[in-house]
């Protein structure tokens, strides 16, 4: 049997329609995806997330160990609180998971990591771990919720009350608090302001509930895989793993080549990408009918790549993808639909931020 | 449960097929199917005056999550096409037997809906599913 998070039943209790994702039960609609989404653009939504995997890093050399991991340089983080998007690759550059990592002390550090590569992450993380002084702990304990939406601030206020929304009011992007029982951060997967709430799993159902009370749509894993998408943002698995580099995979903002001192795993093999050159990922966008789907071919000026995402759009009423190609793309391309080529429109891959369309 | 309306024939493709007397009969996909596919978004239907076989793909239903062929449970001409789906695919999903019909064919020969499934067969391929 797959594995359920607290809100299990609450899910049930909705109507919700579950599905196994990489063992886990959990909702894939509550009836109309393309409500959810549009409940997070223009509104609130809320999702269980509590799969996804809280890893808790401490110890004397925490910050070392971190900046040796990932390839991103958590040392630029000073700001108790603080959130860095990051990734944690091997020897040849290869995403084995991205992830965000929260900021407490010099000590003491945070990282949220997808549950589908959970057991991979662990082990790398325990194996890179022992040449260093510090302690790595699971969380498992813990539901995590994120409620998304223009909305969002408004209705968490009603949740939590005047007092306890105060030490929140007005929190920047990426930053996060803890308020009482309720780890609250300022990120998400939708492109729209909102937060990600992490718990005590018995307190899940109960806050849960409250915010459906105040009017909070619950979405589940449809509506969240097109708004991570028209907010250009990478699915692990999907438009990345192991066998592509952080470059290839429109995250090299995320990668700190600098302070060039710093040894991190997988650096050498960046750097050497970085001098050759390499594929890129690009957004598509297709305003005739039908849908771009992941693993349809791409032909570009200078090669062949392939879409690594791709759906309809129901913010933009057309579809819209990601694909990976080779850097000399050009203005179109043509994707192989159905037995036919198409041509589509080759953009940033960003398409909504903030409920307003990017294309 | 999706409900399986007793009136209609099935193919185990999950079209559902009424006869509307004349010769004439109307296609649509399931609840089931409807419910299998999530919320449609495009809905591309056959030119009224095709001839069709039994068995050929004839319309392609597109939800969010992907595209799925729709075969023609009969063989004959095609006589009208839901138009409304073009503006309203959604309606695929509000009320699969009903409103959200895809195409009307001329059976070539009547007798082929025999070979089709009643509710209770239909049932069983669901169940197995």
């Amino acid at each position: 049997m797959a594995n359920r998070t607290p809100l299990y039943d609450a899910h049930v209790a909705a109507g919700a329609k579950l599905v196994d994702f990489h063992g886990w039960d959990l909702p894939l609609n509550y009836g109309s995806q393309i409500e959810e989404h549009n409940a997070v653009r223009q509104d609130s939504g809320v999702f269980d997330v509590s799969h996804m995997t809280i890893v808790d890093v401490s110890g004397a050399d925490a910050k070392s160990f971190l900046r040796y991991l990932l390839a991103n340089d958590i040392a630029k983080v000073t700001v108790p609180g603080k959130a860095q998007y990051t990734s944690m690759l091997n020897e040849n550059g290869g995403v084995i998971d991205d992830l965000i990592v929260y900021y407490f002390s010099d000590e003491s550090y945070r990282l949220v990591v997808n549950s589908a590569t959970r057991e991979r992450d662990l082990g790398w993380i325990e194996k890179n771990a022992s040449q260093f002084d510090v302690t790595i702990n699971e969380r498992p304990e813990f539901a995590m919720v994120a409620l998304q939406g223009p909305k969002a601030a408004e209705k968490i206020k009603l949740v939590l009350g005047e007092e306890a929304f105060a030490a929140i009011d007005g929190m920047k992007p990426f930053m996060s608090a803890q308020v009482g029982e309720l780890f609250i951060a300022t990120t998400g997967y939708t492109g729209e302001a909102g937060y990600e709430i992490v718990m005590p799993g018995e307190a899940a159902s109960k806050f849960w509930d409250q915010l459906l009370n105040v009017g909070v749509q619950p979405c589940g894993l449809g509506a969240r895989d097109t708004l991570r998408l028209e907010a250009g943002m990478n699915l692990y698995g999907q438009d990345m793993d192991e066998e592509v580099t952080p470059l290839e995979s429109n995250m090299g903002w995320s990668v700190a080549f600098e302070p060039s001192e710093r040894n991190f795993i997988g650096r050498n093999a960046l750097e050497k990408q970085k001098a050759e050159g390499h594929n890129k990922i690009v957004g598509l966008v297709m305003r005739d009918k039908g849908v771009l789907r992941h693993g349809q071919k791409v032909v570009v000026d200078g090669g062949e790549g392939m879409i690594t995402s791709g759906t309809f759009s129901p913010t933009l009423g057309f579809s819209i993808a990601m694909a990976r190609v080779p850097a000399t793309v050009g203005e179109t391309a043509e994707v192989e639909m159905r037995k036919k080529f198409v041509t589509v429109s080759v953009v940033k891959p960003s398409f909504v931020r903030n409920g307003k369309s990017l294309v | 449960m999706s409900s399986i309306p007793k009136e209609l024939k099935y193919a185990s493709t999950h079209e559902w097929v009424r006869n509307d007397g004349d010769g004439i009969y109307t296609v649509g996909i399931s609840e089931h199917a409807q419910g299998l596919l999530g919320d449609m978004v495009f809905v591309e239907l056959p030119e009224v005056g095709d001839v069709v076989a039994a068995g050929d793909d004839v319309a392609v239903a597109e939800s969010v999550k992907a595209a799925s062929d729709i075969y023609a449970p009969i063989a004959g001409e095609i006589t009208a096409i839901n138009e409304e789906l073009e503006d309203s695919p959604e309606t695929v999903n509000s009320d699969a037997f009903g409103d959200g019909w895809l195409f009307k064919i001329k059976a070539e020969d009547p007798s082929e809906l025999e070979s089709l499934l009643d509710a209770e067969g239909y049932q069983a391929v669901i169940d197995e599913d």
